[in-house]
C-alpha cells in the first residue's frame, strides 16, 4: 500500500470501478463533537449514507451548521479533537477508511483523496514558493526528487492554465491574484492524480467570470483524470450547473439525497422544495419569494420527531412525534419526510395548505 | 423626480510607489459616471472587483468627495450644502452593510443601536425616542422584547433586521444597500429580500442595490448599471438588460452566473485572463483583451455610453452602420 504509483492500488477494485462499483461509499455514518464534560453532544453528522461513481459529480447543500462541512472533514479523517466518527463506514475504492490508522490515511490524504478548501490564501504558505508546494505532493507520496518535483510543478501549473509558469514557479502566493491563487490549490490537488477530488466551497472568494473560468477548470480536469468530484456548497446554482447527484442537508442529516435534475424538478421533501423556490430568478422581477421562516434546531438539543417540523409548512402530527425513517419516492431518490411515504392518504389533507408553489 | 442624481462623476486616488513614494500613479476608481435613483425605485450596480461599486456607494453616503462631476440629493448639489443642509442630507441617506456581525456594536443593547441615529440627530423626548424604537423593529419583524437584548443573542439574518431597523429610523428617502443579503444563509435571503420589497412599497424609500448575486439584483432592481474598471459600460431597465445583455462584458457576466436549473440552457462565453490592474488600465476600451467581439479600433479609441434601444451602451459594436 505505500508504494508510489495508483497503479499499485488493488488492481481488482481499479477495473470493477469501471463496471460499476462505488468510488465512495457512506454507509450510515455518524460524527458527534463531544464538549469537555461530557455532558453535550452536537450530532453534526448523523447517519448518513452517499454513493459516488468515478467521473460523477456529487453537490452536498446545506446552510451554516447543517454538517456538510464536518461531512467533508471526516471523509478525510481531518476532524478537530473534540469530533469522532461514531458509527458507519466509509467504503473508497472497497476500503473501509474508518478503520484505518493514522499511517494509513497520511497515504490517502492528498494522494487518492484530495481537497480544495474556500480560501486559497488560508490554504497556500505564504512562506514557500509556488513550484515547492505543488511539487510538495509528490515528494511526500512518490519520493519525488526536489528537481523532478519542481518540473512536474511547471507542468501541473501548465494544466490548470497559468500562464508562463516557468516564472510562476518561483513566485510566492502573495504574488498572485485570488483566482490565480485557487488555481493552483487546483494543481496541488491533482499532483498525485487522485480519484476523488473535495472541493468545500472553492469559488466563494472569487469573482463571476474567475468563478466561471474555475467551475470550466474542474469540469476538465474531472473528464481527463476520471475525477469523482465532491461539492460542498450552499449555493444551489453551482449544483445546478456542474453536479449530476444532489444531496441536501438539514440538522446534520441528508433529508433528501438524488439526481440533480430529478430533484430539481419533483423535489420530495418540503425543505429542498422551499430552498429551490427561495431562490431570486433572473428572469422574474419583484415577486415576492418564498421564504422559510424561523431558523435550523441547535444540533445539540434536537427537537422530537422530524428536525425540520417546526419550519415546515406541510407539517402534520406524525411529524412532531415520529422522525420519518428514508423513504425512496422514486428510482435513485431518497428522503426523509413522510410525505414521501409509498402510503401518504394521511398526509392528503395539510398539503392542500401548501403555499409554496 | 429623482431623489439622488450623479453628474459625470469621477474619483481619481493618488498612489505611491517605491520606497520614497517617488513614482505615483492615479487609480480612476470612478471614472465619469453618471446615474440617478429614481422616488421609491432601486437602481442595482453590479460589476467585479475594482469596478468601482464601493467607491460609487462611499460618494454616495458622503464618505468620499468626488475628485469631478456633482452629486444632487433632491435637486442639491452636495458640495455647496450649508451645515443645515448637509445634516439633512446626511439622515436621508443611510447604508446597511455585507456582514451583520462586524457592523453592530456588540457592547450596546439593540434598543440603543436602533434609537443611536435618533438621539444624536434629533432632540426628541425619550418617550418618543422609546415608541420608534418599538415601532421600528416591528417594522421589520422583530418582536418587542428584542429591545433589550444584545447583538450576539441574535442570529445572521436576525441582526440585518436590526441594521436595516438602525438605518429606517430616520426615515431616509435613500438607503445603500452594500452585499446586504451575501452573508446570510440561502433560506434567510429570501426573508430578507421580501422585507425590503415590503419595506419599500410602505414606506416608498429608494435604495442603491449593490451585490455580486445576479439574480438578487435583477430581482430587487427597476434599473441596474454594470461597472468595469470604474465606467459604466451598460445601463437599462433591470429585467431587459438581465434578458438581452448588450455590451459583451455584461453579456459575460451574465452568462457566468449561476443557473437557478439545471435544465437551464445558456450559451456559455468564459472570459480569458482577469480584470486588469486599475494602475494601469489598458488603452482604449478598458474591456478590450479580454473582449471576443475585440476590434482593432477597440484598442485605440475609449466608447462612450450612448443610446440603444432604450438602453445605453458603452461599445463599439453598437456606434452604428457607418462607423463599424
Amino acid at each position: 500500500m505505500s508504494s508510489s504509483t495508483r497503479n499499485s492500488v488493488n488492481s481488482d477494485t481499479m477495473t470493477s470501478h469501471s463496471q460499476g462499483a462505488p468510488l465512495l461509499e457512506l454507509r450510515n455514518l455518524s460524527t458527534h463533537y463531544v464538549s469537555a464534560a461530557g455532558t453535550r453532544v452536537v450530532r453534526a453528522v448523523e447517519d448518513v449514507s452517499l454513493t459516488l461513481h468515478a467521473r460523477e459529480t456529487l453537490g452536498i447543500v446545506g446552510e451554516s451548521g447543517s454538517g456538510k462541512s464536518t461531512l467533508a472533514l471526516t471523509m478525510l479523517r481531518v476532524l478537530p479533537p473534540a469530533a469522532q466518527i461514531v458509527s458507519g463506514q466509509m467504503l473508497f475504492e472497497g476500503e473501509d477508511l474508518v478503520q484505518k490508522s493514522e499511517e494509513d490515511m497520511r497515504k490517502v490524504r492528498g494522494k487518492r483523496i484530495a481537497m480544495i478548501l474556500q480560501d486559497p490564501m488560508a490554504s497556500l504558505n505564504p512562506l514557500f514558493t509556488i513550484g515547492d508546494q505543488v511539487g510538495e505532493p509528490l515528494r511526500e507520496h512518490e519520493g519525488a526528487s526536489r528537481k523532478t518535483a519542481w518540473e512536474k510543478a511547471i507542468q501541473l501549473l501548465k494544466s490548470v492554465r497559468i500562464p508562463s509558469s516557468e516564472t510562476r514557479v518561483t513566485q510566492y502566493p502573495h504574488e498572485m491574484s485570488g483566482g490565480m491563487r485557487q488555481r493552483i490549490v487546483g494543481a496541488i490537488a491533482i499532483s498525485c492524480e487522485p480519484r476523488l477530488l473535495i472541493a468545500d466551497e472553492p469559488t466563494t472568494s472569487l469573482d463571476l467570470t474567475i468563478q466561471a473560468q474555475y467551475l470550466n477548470l474542474l469540469r476538465d480536469l474531472q473528464q481527463e483524470h476520471g475525477l469523482g468530484l465532491i461539492f460542498i456548497t450552499h449555493n444551489l446554482g453551482i449544483v445546478a450547473k456542474m453536479c449530476n447527484l444532489l444531496a441536501v442537508m438539514y440538522a446534520g442529516k441528508v433529508v433528501e439525497s438524488g439526481p440533480v435534475s430529478r430533484v430539481f424538478n419533483t423535489p420530495a421533501h418540503p425543505y429542498t422544495e422551499a430552498l429551490l423556490s427561495s431562490i431570486p430568478r433572473m428572469t422574474e422581477q419583484r415577486q415576492r419569494l418564498t421564504a422559510i421562516d424561523g431558523q435550523p434546531p441547535d444540533l445539540s438539543n434536537l427537537p422530537r420527531g422530524c428536525a425540520f417540523a417546526a419550519r415546515c409548512p406541510r407539517v402534520f402530527a406524525r411529524c412532531m412525534v415520529e422522525e420519518p425513517p428514508i423513504f425512496t419516492p422514486s428510482p435513485g431518490q431518497t428522503a426523509r419526510c413522510w410525505l414521501a411515504a409509498p402510503n401518504t392518504a394521511h398526509a392528503s389533507s395539510p398539503q392542500v395548505s401548501v403555499g409554496a408553489l | 423626480m429623482p431623489v439622488l442624481e450623479a453628474d459625470g462623476v469621477s474619483k481619481h486616488f493618488q498612489t505611491r510607489r517605491g520606497i520614497f513614494g517617488a513614482s505615483r500613479g492615479v487609480v480612476r476608481a470612478v471614472d465619469d459616471i453618471s446615474f440617478s435613483v429614481d422616488e421609491g425605485q432601486t437602481l442595482g450596480v453590479v460589476g467585479e472587483s475594482g469596478c468601482g461599486k464601493t467607491t460609487t456607494a462611499k460618494l454616495v453616503l458622503g464618505l468620499e468627495e468626488p475628485s469631478g462631476g456633482s452629486i444632487r440629493f433632491q435637486g442639491k448639489d452636495l458640495v455647496g450644502l450649508d451645515t443645515v443642509e448637509r445634516r439633512h442630507y446626511r439622515k436621508s441617506v443611510q447604508a446597511v452593510f455585507q456582514d451583520p456581525y462586524a457592523s453592530l456594536n456588540p457592547r450596546m443593547r439593540v434598543r440603543d443601536i436602533i434609537s443611536e441615529p435618533l438621539v444624536t440627530n434629533e432632540n426628541l423626548p425619550a418617550t418618543t425616542v422609546r415608541d420608534r424604537v418599538l415601532e421600528m423593529l416591528d417594522l421589520v419583524g422583530l418582536p418587542a422584547r428584542s429591545a433589550d437584548l444584545f447583538p450576539h443573542e441574535f442570529s445572521g439574518g436576525q441582526r440585518q433586521r436590526i441594521a436595516i431597523a438602525r438605518a429606517l429610523s430616520l426615515s431616509p428617502r435613500l438607503i445603500v444597500l452594500d452585499e446586504p443579503v451575501s452573508a446570510l444563509d440561502v433560506s434567510i435571503r429570501a426573508q430578507i429580500l421580501n422585507l425590503l420589497t415590503d419595506l419599500q412599497d410602505r414606506l416608498g424609500v429608494s435604495y442603491l442595490f449593490i451585490a455580486h448575486d445576479l439574480a438578487a439584483v435583477a430581482h430587487m432592481s427597476h434599473t441596474i448599471i454594470v461597472m468595469y474598471l470604474g465606467k459604466i459600460v451598460e445601463s437599462g431597465e433591470a429585467r431587459a438588460l438581465a434578458r438581452t445583455p448588450k455590451h459583451p462584458y455584461t453579456e459575460a457576466l451574465f452568462s457566468a452566473s449561476l443557473p437557478s436549473h439545471p435544465d437551464e440552457k445558456r450559451e456559455e462565453i468564459i472570459l480569458p485572463g482577469e480584470v486588469p490592474s486599475p494602475l494601469n488600465p489598458p488603452s482604449g476600451c478598458y474591456f478590450h483583451p479580454r473582449c471576443p467581439h475585440a476590434m482593432p479600433r477597440c484598442g485605440q479609441e475609449a466608447p462612450v455610453l450612448r443610446d440603444v434601444e432604450g438602453r445605453r451602451v458603452a461599445c463599439h459594436l453598437f456606434d452604428g452602420p457607418g462607423s463599424m
